[in-house]
């Protein structure tokens, strides 16, 4: 029988997947947002998993504003970073370092 | 024997984890899009199974349907050089390994404590629809926050587009740093000159 602990689990593993993505990846802005977006994915998980779990609606609400908030994230940091493509021709993240003094 | 459920959520479950592992190690980010996109729907398959059918809907419908398409229109319209963002990609994967395993370890350590070991709810939370019971407390408990996050959503479209806003090069614009820094001389020309003449009236030309 499926308890509490599997979905927990799963979105354990679905996070440190994610934040072992966040390291490898880390020159490739593009893959950084996608890996942010996964750890969301996984932190929403959980909360679907105890809102049904508990017999409570309000983690369902929760994860409803969590949607919300990450798609303008991830719209304004797509923004971002097609304008950071068009100011040095790379999205590389060693090539931001124009505040470098 | 195992249930047709259980076996539902290993199968979505294992394809969730090795889309993830795809997003992060492939080579191509229009792969990693689809692998996330592979992700999102399976994530939205599990959501069905915990009764979340609204937000199963609307995880498929709003992130495969609109942010990954943003991604991949994002992606394959910048010119990317993969064999330099690349270089040292495996550089850190030891440390990453280690801390990875690590928290995977003390999160399932906690996760096998007692107070998580709760069972299935067997009755149906209530007879409504969860998309009703989403709309009863979303309207009336958490309105504030539901008004709220329009704004959010509204500051994303104008962020978004003053970001990345260009203008035409033929508008017929003033810049107003160069009309502030105007002088006196630049606009007003003094010139000498005789005064007017006794102003002749032309002879009214003849018809021909």
């Amino acid at each position: 029988m499926i308890g509490l602990s599997h979905y927990l689990i799963l979105a354990a593993i679905l996070f440190t997947i994610s934040v072992v993505g966040i390291f490898l990846n880390r020159k490739n802005i593009i893959i950084l947002l996608m890996s942010i977006e996964l750890m969301l994915l996984a932190v929403n998980i959980n909360f679907i998993a105890f809102s049904h779990y508990l017999n409570d609606i309000a983690g369902q609400i929760f994860v409803f504003f969590i949607l919300t908030v990450a798609a303008a994230e991830s719209a304004i940091g797509l923004a971002i970073i097609v304008l950071i493509f068009r100011n040095t021709r790379s999205i590389n993240v060693d090539d931001l370092n124009r505040l470098n003094g | 024997m195992i249930e047709y459920k259980d076996l539902v959520f290993y199968v979505l479950s294992f394809i969730l984890i090795a889309s993830g592992l795809s997003v992060i190690t492939s080579r191509n980010p229009v792969t990693a899009a689809l692998s996330l996109v592979l992700a999102f729907f399976n994530a939205a398959g599990i959501w069905l199974l915990l009764h979340a059918e609204f937000l199963a809907i609307a995880l498929v419908l709003v992130y495969v349907g609109a942010v990954m398409v943003l991604f991949l229109f994002v992606v394959m319209m910048l010119d990317i050089n993969l064999d330099k963002l690349r270089e040292g990609f495996w550089d850190y994967l030891p440390m990453a390994g280690f801390i990875g395993v690590l928290m995977m370890i003390e999160m399932v350590m906690v996760f096998k404590t007692k107070q998580f070991n709760l069972l299935p709810v067997t009755e149906p939370i209530s007879n409504t629809s969860n998309t009703e019971m989403i709309g009863n407390t979303l309207y009336s408990d958490y309105v504030l926050p539901f008004e709220l996050a329009s704004v959010v959503l509204l500051i994303a479209i104008i962020s978004a587009i003053a970001l990345t806003l260009r203008d035409r090069k033929d508008s017929k614009k003033t810049n107003p740093v160069d009309q502030v820094a105007v002088k006196r001389g630049d606009r007003v020309r003094l010139v000498q000159m005789k005064s007017e003449e006794k102003y002749i009236k032309p002879k009214k030309r003849e018809r021909t």
